[in-house]
């Protein structure tokens, strides 16, 4: 079996990251209130652990790591694969040009 | 109706079109509802998995949507996707098949004789993961510094061949994912024996590109996109299989191949 450290650790992570991922009634939504459960059904917070104890722990490090990556390659895409739209000024801008300005408006 | 923030959204990204997500059993097993409609299949099938749990997940990942819909961070979504809709057509030998090939190239396998360091990196890392898969499943598999790679006995791709057979099809799709993300069936056997964490296997997966970047230094944004990105695939992959081969959920019958 994996090494995985305390159990109620990686609960409390997990439960963080779908508070997170959720919004503000995110105790109400079906995620959170299936690991709570499936926590408790199993009393996953001891040491030593049956089987089915192990298996739940291990996918919900698995979950954990899961939403904790999701979370980060998205913050990572947003910084530096999309910062927005750019206006024609800024991307002109980009390479060392500028807009020429014509009277009635235009550019 | 139109908020006016945004003319559209990126390539690859749609406007968050749902208020609520919600699931409800139907006859095939557990569906996806965005308000009142039912999430369907990118060939238009309803939408529909085996297990709760599964379900529970995707209805998360598009509750987690917030302005525009990010389809290339739904992993669980796609898995379902393709295990609904086949796109390649394959059938179950198929695809064991597939899996099963992946040994002959198995990251693991596959020595090199230097750099010294990295040669003995791979050794003291890779090493031990070879050694279990021997045991856990009494075969021979070895590794080569040869560019040909190791040679695998006929018997030890018959036992991964027998093995992956008591898999039912969705979790097989899930399985081969994971072999072709992490480009090792040897790691993702650890992974799916729960063995190994899926950070680990994604370290091991990733051990030269490891070794080179902390000896030469690298582009540090552009690493910990591609680990984050293998992690979350490597993650969804693994948990699709065990949620798709609890026995609660192989009970089912759309897992009934």
């Amino acid at each position: 079996m994996a090494a995985l450290g305390a159990p109620v650790c990686t609960l409390r992570a997990l439960l963080r990251e779908l508070r997170h991922a959720g919004g503000r009634r995110y105790r109400d939504s079906p995620a959170y209130r299936h690991v709570l459960a499936a926590f408790r059904a199993h009393r996953v917070t001891s040491e030593k652990l049956c089987r089915a104890q192990q298996e739940l722990h291990f996918q919900a490090a698995t979950y954990l790591c899961l939403l904790r990556s999701v979370r980060e390659h998205e913050a990572l895409h947003r910084e530096y694969h999309g910062k927005g739209e750019r206006s024609p000024e800024e991307v002109a801008g980009l390479v060392g040009f500028r807009l020429p300005r014509q009277p009635g408006g235009k550019g | 109706g139109s908020c006016g923030r945004r003319a559209y959204a990126p390539p690859g990204e749609r406007k968050r079109f749902y208020q609520n997500v919600s699931i409800s059993q139907g006859e095939g097993g557990f569906e996806i509802n965005l308000d009142h409609r039912k999430l369907k299949t990118p060939q238009a099938k309803l939408f529909t998995v085996p297990s709760e749990a599964l379900a529970i997940a995707v209805a998360t990942e598009w509750d987690s949507q917030k302005d525009t819909i990010k389809f290339y961070t739904m992993h669980l979504t796609t898995l379902c996707n393709t295990a609904l809709d086949n796109p390649t057509q394959r059938n179950k030998t198929q695809l064991i098949r597939a899996a099963v090939k992946f040994l002959e190239t198995d990251t693991l396998c596959y020595r090199v004789d230097e750099p010294p360091a990295l040669a003995e990196l791979q050794k003291n890392e890779w090493d031990p993961v070879v050694a279990w898969a021997e045991q856990r499943y009494n075969v021979t598999i070895g590794s080569s510094t040869s560019i040909l790679g190791p040679n695998i006995p006929a018997s030890t791709k018959e036992t991964f061949v027998s093995h992956l057979a008591s898999y039912n099809m969705w979790a097989l799709q899930g399985i081969e994912f994971v072999i072709t993300q992490l480009k090792s069936l040897i790691l993702s056997m650890g992974l799916i024996d729960r063995h190994i964490t899926v950070e680990k296997a994604v370290l091991l997966s990733r051990l030269e590109e490891e070794y080179q970047i902390r000896r030469w230094g690298n582009v540090e944004w552009a690493h910990d996109y591609d680990l984050c990105e293998l992690r979350a695939r490597t993650a969804a992959g693994t948990l699709f299989v065990h949620l798709c081969s609890e026995s609660s959920t192989v009970k089912h019958k759309l897992l009934q191949d």
